[in-house]
């Protein structure tokens, strides 16, 4: 048994020698290698994406407010002395969104700034296999996302996110500029699948076997799968397009004898599996969410473990499920039908087994259940919402028009955000050592839920009624959706400043918390709070992490600690506790 | 490209080569070999796109396909492959080297190793050359001339090589320069190591105008053989020229070449296209082919750098046979280049 | 330095145009329903049932999983002092059962999905074609006695068959009351098939985006009750020579030096009967003569070269030297050639040469389609644009 210092060295809240000022100096962030400061640095490139892209979001809903085209003509600016080609600026708009918010944003949100942080410790090891590829990863980050800045300041980009050929080859914006933008946050994704996959291979905590894993860390893995497989073709797809562009080969221009549907593959074959580069990473963070906020062991481990990387193989299968418009021959669209429909139920099945650990808990409706609740509510919609366009029949009227908008928005908003905000509010306490204020968090929550709806339920109906995407005007009869969807914009943008916000004033003024505030059982919890620069000041002692029955809470310490390590003069207790 | 490896030693730590992160030898290793080998699965995939749009390309242009690689002189090509070939061997015994702490030897065939990739890129250099004089480029510039162009510069003009040669040897003259010099002074500066290695580089460098050498000795041979006629010639060549004996224009072509000196020899017109009536379509062909190459050029560039900082290791000593792990990862990079050739080759140069 | 605006269409044109099929608030049309636009084709009715089936289906489940998750979150909310209870974490039964029930519903989504959607892409014989033109940002349609018109004209109950092209970049044709789309492809013909089963107004919008003016780039389609009307009705363009007699001009201008149609075969084949006809290739291969190849082998004559006339083509290639809009004109002329009168709009058949109508879905042509290899631009299978 451990004496009191010792487990206020181990598990309490270190003021001294923590993982954040050991060191000083902005070149000690700088040329860090320590992955809990890259995963903080990676939080803050993140997250400055999202405010961009989120900046861009709001001005193409305030655009759309107004279905004539008046609004980015800024003629309410200038009067009538402005002559700005408001379609122009439009499409510029919704392509910066799309490329910032998927390429800086959702891809490496999860992984790389909530898993660079988490990860090492969840499997009891120091460090990732290779910390200078990590920062490498990060400092591509920083470059990519700079060329994609470039990019704008270079005649912006008008692509559309996904570049399509021959537009993307004539178009005289800076699409060079951007493809090579995305080209490096590529390699940045790619760099951190190697090190995650290796990472979990050879550095589980003695006695972790992969059953042992919890399953935010089969996700990651699953994850790591995809971004080595995946990436570099898109990587190749780029470079063939900047190719085409500079030089003519020939390969996706008609005048040269190209194909411009062979595009369309090579970028589906990356961007299909791409998208469940984030939605897995965020299911696991769900898993690890309700798990233990209700205290109860999840149902099913086995099954969503599978599962995982079934998604992730399977994913790779049904790329042409964007295409079926695309004058690509029946049999094609049968085939590729048929394999989307079975993707589904994994992440059906996931769902029900995130209810059944509802089932018989200790649920305390704090900001990270919050946000899992808020996850199923609205991924639940997003999944169900791709059944309609799995079916080639209602595929054929539903795409390119705004319910396949709304349909992606509700499972990367509604399920990757969430789960990236949810994380964030779960693992602040650990990696800062402080509580932030749980009502203004819940409504945070609230704000982005109810916000989030408003913003893109009404275009699920516009969608089937026909109004067609990346559209910067549209006829009267859709008015009234826009208008909603556009308010809605604006409250869900609040609602994530409020989160923000939230989190940054708990880093300086947040009550003090210590190791294991919420109880759970994994190894990043095992730890002070925040954690040592080394992460463990002991080699953590492996056991289930969803055991949760092995833990028992110290009132001295005001956090869980494991039973080994419990105080010899407290009676045990395992009742949960509400923070 | 950044580098997919694990970490060398800590100086300040009586040589301790293992990484603060991982608990032992074993592990650091194992997560190096894991490491490098899924980074061969990126590379191959960040290949696979442009296999892919051979396959398409083969498939819907056959005709093309099947002719379009008497360009392309198969002994340029196979020299190229010996070469490459023999470089993965030096570079294997550059691994058994470290395996048993000879650093010497570790030195030494990875010296080799780099030279021959140098050679590849300077044989590379002629044929790349040789192509762009006659017009040979991809489809939207394609502009296949009967005749090579003139040499304009005066250094080409003196050396009887192509501009376009010159052009792309200007940055390796640079660094050969640059080498020797620094070579010189920290040799002066009493620091041998350093001395070696850029003599090393010089080395190197050196390779490339040998490759250059032995490909020009090589053409001038080709374009005498190619005047007597008896060198190989396209059917896509034959077929532009029943249309040139339907119409008059050729006959004025022949005249003007009977005085040209663009490179040696002179040209029977007889085996020559009428670059007006010659399919442009022929440049899909070397669209994918420039793809290839120059991507497949690029990664031996990137592996000549790795392979110098094995190099530098080397003359500094720090493998031991419980400590070898970069030498391995780095062969293990070259041998799948090396690979990526073996299959170009035949893809490009042989199959009709 | 800053591009003008551009002319959009406006609240009040919109309004104005159509005024009487549409109330003065440019309302929807009476016949919509809430979710959808008003089902003017015959796939349309089915196409909202499935929806609605997969809605409905959705639907339940979602309340099922909202219910349950609402009702757990309250009934096992935390409590000062209460223990969660013990429950198991695995169930293969449950788990079983969750997973294969849904699969069930999915594989009649599947199922009904496709079977809709092989009905949609293949229409009778006899259908008519109307060829669309798609450019930056406009429509053309040039209908099949070779009038054009800006704006579509159907007649109510006939299965058309419209072959698509794009002159520059991509766009995708889409009239949401028929609930069909289809992209149009710069380098290739697609095709989309509609038996329109209403009489009226339809909006028509291009879905690819396409650039600048890409959300201007829309269109009517008018379903006329028959023929007479739809002549009398239709702002008709280019009303001076018919398709096919364009064609006939540059046949004689370009390619009557090698080609002739007199059925002896000269240089090149003669052309007077192959429309719609089976060519063995040099390679033994077979393919049909439809918009595809001939377009491919105007462009690149090595591509497909007929047997007898190899190994190496003789013919000179003309791109660049006919436009897109030449083929097209010389393309109806084969046609022409092949059944005269075929360029008729008195209710006449197109010739049933593309032959795509009379191809069960079974007998799609079990070619080397891999899902990975998207064939290239010149590849003249039928019902690939499907």
């Amino acid at each position: 048994m451990a004496t009191a210092e010792v487990r206020h060295e181990l598990f309490g809240h270190a003021e001294q020698k923590n993982y954040l000022n050991c060191s000083k100096g902005a070149l000690s962030w700088l040329l860090t290698l320590d992955h809990k400061r890259i995963g903080i640095m990676y939080l803050i490139g993140v997250s400055v994406a999202l405010l961009l892209a989120g900046f861009f979001a709001l001005m193409l809903r305030t655009h759309l407010y107004y279905g004539d085209s008046s609004f980015l003509a800024l003629k309410w600016l200038f009067g009538e002395a402005a002559n700005y080609n408001a379609n122009k600026v439009y499409n510029q708009m919704f392509t910066l969104h799309g490329a910032i918010m998927v390429f800086s944003f959702i891809i490496p949100s999860v992984p790389a700034a909530l898993g660079n942080m988490v990860l090492p410790m969840m499997l009891g090891a120091k460090d990732v296999a290779f910390p200078r590829l990590n920062l490498a990863s990060f400092y591509l980050w920083v470059f990519g996302t700079g060329f994609l800045i470039v990019a704008l300041m270079n005649g912006g980009l008008d692509t559309g996110w996904t570049f399509y050929t021959p537009y993307s080859i004539e178009t005289d914006t800076g699409v060079v500029y951007a493809t090579m933008g995305a080209f490096i946050l590529g390699f940045s994704s790619i760099f951190t699948g190697i090190n995650f996959l290796v990472t979990v291979n050879t550095m589980r905590a003695p006695g972790m076997g992969w059953y042992g894993m919890p399953l935010f860390l089969w996700s990651l893995y699953a994850t790591a799968i995809i971004q080595i497989l995946a990436t570099p073709v898109l990587g190749i797809t780029l470079l063939m397009l900047i190719a085409e562009r500079m030089l003519g080969i020939g390969i996706f221009n008609p005048k040269f004898g190209g194909d411009p549907v062979l595009f369309q593959h090579f970028f589906w074959f990356y961007s299909h599996p791409a998208v469940y580069i984030m939605i897995l990473p965020a299911m696991g963070v769900i898993s690890e969410l309700i798990s233990v906020h209700a205290q109860k062991r999840i149902f099913g481990y086995s099954f969503i473990a599978f599962s995982s990387v079934a998604i992730a193989l399977l994913g790779f299968l049904v790329w042409g499920h964007h295409m079926f418009t695309s004058g690509q021959s029946i049999v094609v669209n049968l085939i590729f039908s048929a394999i989307t429909f079975s993707v589904a139920i994994p992440s059906a099945v996931k769902v029900f087994n995130w209810l059944a650990t509802l089932y018989k808990g200790s649920i305390a409706l704090n900001t990270p259940m919050c946000y899992a609740l808020s996850f199923i509510f609205l991924f639940g919609i997003g999944g169900l919402t791709g059944l309609f366009l799995a079916t080639l029949s209602t595929d054929i009227h539903l795409h390119d028009t705004y319910f396949v908008v709304a349909h992606f928005h509700f499972v990367m908003v509604g399920g990757t955000l969430t789960a990236f905000l949810g994380g964030m509010f779960h693992w602040w306490p650990k990696f800062f050592g402080r509580m932030y204020n749980d009502f203004l968090g819940r409504i945070g929550c609230f704000l982005v839920f109810a916000g989030f709806n408003l913003t893109f339920f009404p275009q699920f109906v516009m969608g089937a009624r026909g109004m067609p995407r990346r559209y910067a005007s549209y006829d009267p009869e859709f008015q009234i959706f826009h208008q909603w969807s556009t308010i809605g914009a604006f409250v869900l943008g609040i609602g994530i400043v409020l989160s923000f916000a939230v989190l940054l004033h708990a880093v300086w003024f947040g009550r003090k918390v210590a190791g294991n505030p919420w109880g759970a059982g994994s190894l990043e919890w095992q730890s002070s709070s925040p954690p040592s620069f080394h992460n463990f000041d002991h080699k953590p002692i492996f056991h289930d992490p969803y055991d949760f029955d092995a833990l028992v809470y110290d009132k001295g310490l005001d956090t869980y600690v494991a039973r080994e390590f419990m105080d010899p003069n407290q009676v045990p207790e395992r009742v949960p506790v509400t923070h | 490209m950044a580098v997919a490896d694990t970490h060398h030693h800590d100086h300040h730590d009586h040589g301790e080569f293992i990484a603060h992160h991982f608990d032992n030898a074993e592990q650091q290793f194992d997560s190096g070999k894991l490491g490098i080998w899924v980074f061969l699965v990126t590379e191959v995939l960040f290949f696979s796109g442009l296999f892919v749009a051979y396959i398409l390309w083969r498939y819907h242009h056959p005709e093309i396909f099947q002719q379009a690689h008497v360009f392309l002189d198969k002994v340029l090509g196979g020299i190229n492959t010996v070469v490459l070939l023999f470089s993965s061997l030096t570079m294997a015994l550059a691994v058994r080297c470290s395996q048993m702490s000879n650093n010497r030897g570790t030195a030494f065939y990875t010296l080799i190793t780099m030279v021959c990739a140098a050679i590849f890129l300077g044989v590379k250099a002629i044929e790349y050359s040789h192509k762009w004089d006659q017009g040979i480029l991809v489809r939207s510039m394609w502009a296949y001339t009967l005749d090579h162009q003139e040499a304009k510069l005066g250094i080409a003009q003196q050396l009887g090589v192509s501009d376009w040669l010159i052009w792309l040897s200007i940055v390796p003259a640079i660094l050969l320069g640059v080498f020797i010099v620094a070579s010189v002074t920290a040799t002066l500066m009493a620091k041998p190591i350093w001395s070696k290695f850029y003599a090393g580089l010089a080395i190197t460098v050196g390779g490339y105008f040998l490759g250059a050498l032995g490909g020009q000795i090589y053409m001038k041979n080709y374009e005498a053989r190619e005047a007597a006629g008896t060198a190989q010639v396209s059917p896509l060549v034959l077929h532009a020229d029943d249309k040139a004996a339907a119409s008059a224009q050729q006959h004025d072509h022949t005249g003007e070449h009977a005085g040209e000196h663009g490179h040696a020899g002179e040209h029977h017109d007889s085996h020559h296209p009428d670059p007006k009536s010659l399919d442009r379509d022929v440049g899909v062909f070397f669209s994918i082919y420039y793809c290839m190459t120059g991507l497949h050029a690029f990664h031996i560039l990137g592996g000549i750098a790795f392979l110098s900082w094995i190099y530098f290791r080397s003359l500094k000593g720090h493998w031991r046979s419980d400590y070898f792990g970069p030498v391995e990862y780095v062969g293990l990079y070259w041998h799948l280049v090396d690979l990526i050739w073996i299959y170009l080759f035949p893809m490009l140069y042989l199959i009709d | 330095m800053f591009p003008q605006i551009l002319n959009f269409l406006s609240q009040a044109d919109y309004v104005n145009k159509y005024v009487d099929q549409f109330g003065p608030n440019g309302a929807r049309s009476p016949d919509s329903s809430y979710w959808f636009p008003e089902q003017a084709s015959s796939i349309a009715r089915s196409n909202d049932s499935l929806y609605m089936a997969i809605f409905w289906v959705s639907t339940a489940f979602f309340l099922a999983i909202v219910g349950v998750m609402c009702y757990f979150v309250i009934k096992y909310r935390r409590r000062p002092g209460v223990c969660p209870q013990p429950s198991s974490s695995h169930n293969t039964t449950i788990e079983i059962l969750w997973s294969v029930l849904p699969s069930i519903l999915l594989v009649w989504f599947f199922y009904q999905g496709a079977w809709d959607y092989l009905i949609s892409k293949y229409p009778p014989e006899g259908a008519e074609e109307v060829v669309v033109t798609g450019k930056k940002w406009d429509w053309t349609f040039t209908y099949p006695d070779g009038d054009q018109a800006s704006e579509l004209h159907l007649v109510l109950d006939r299965p058309t068959k419209l072959v698509m092209r794009s002159e520059d970049v991509l766009h995708s044709f889409f009239v949401p009351a028929f609930r069909q789309k289809m992209d149009v492809v710069p380098g290739r013909y697609t095709y989309y098939y509609v038996k329109p089963t209403m009489d009226g107004i339809f909006r028509v919008f291009c879905t690819e985006y396409c650039g600048d003016n890409h959300s201007g780039m829309k269109t009517w389609c008018h379903v006329h009750k028959d023929d007479a009307t739809r002549k009398a009705k239709t702002e008709w363009i280019n009303k001076d020579h018919k398709a096919w007699e364009n064609g006939e001009r540059l046949f004689k201008l370009n390619c009557a030096g090698c080609h002739n149609i007199n059925g002896v075969a000269a240089t090149g084949p003669a052309l007077n009967a192959i429309w719609g006809s089976e060519e063995s290739l040099i390679d033994g291969t077979k393919v049909k003569v439809d918009e595809n190849y001939v377009s491919e082998s105007i462009k690149y004559p090595n591509a497909k070269v007929v047997a007898g006339y190899g190994p190496v083509s003789k013919m000179q290639t003309f791109e660049g030297k006919l436009s897109n809009q030449d083929i097209d004109y010389l393309i109806a002329y084969f046609k022409h050639l092949k059944q005269p009168g075929s360029g008729d709009t008195a209710g006449a058949p197109a010739t049933g040469a593309e032959g795509n109508g009379s191809a069960a879905p079974a007998a799609e042509p079990a070619k080397t389609e891999e899902p990975k290899a998207e064939p290239a631009a010149d590849k003249p299978a039928e019902g690939t644009g499907g």
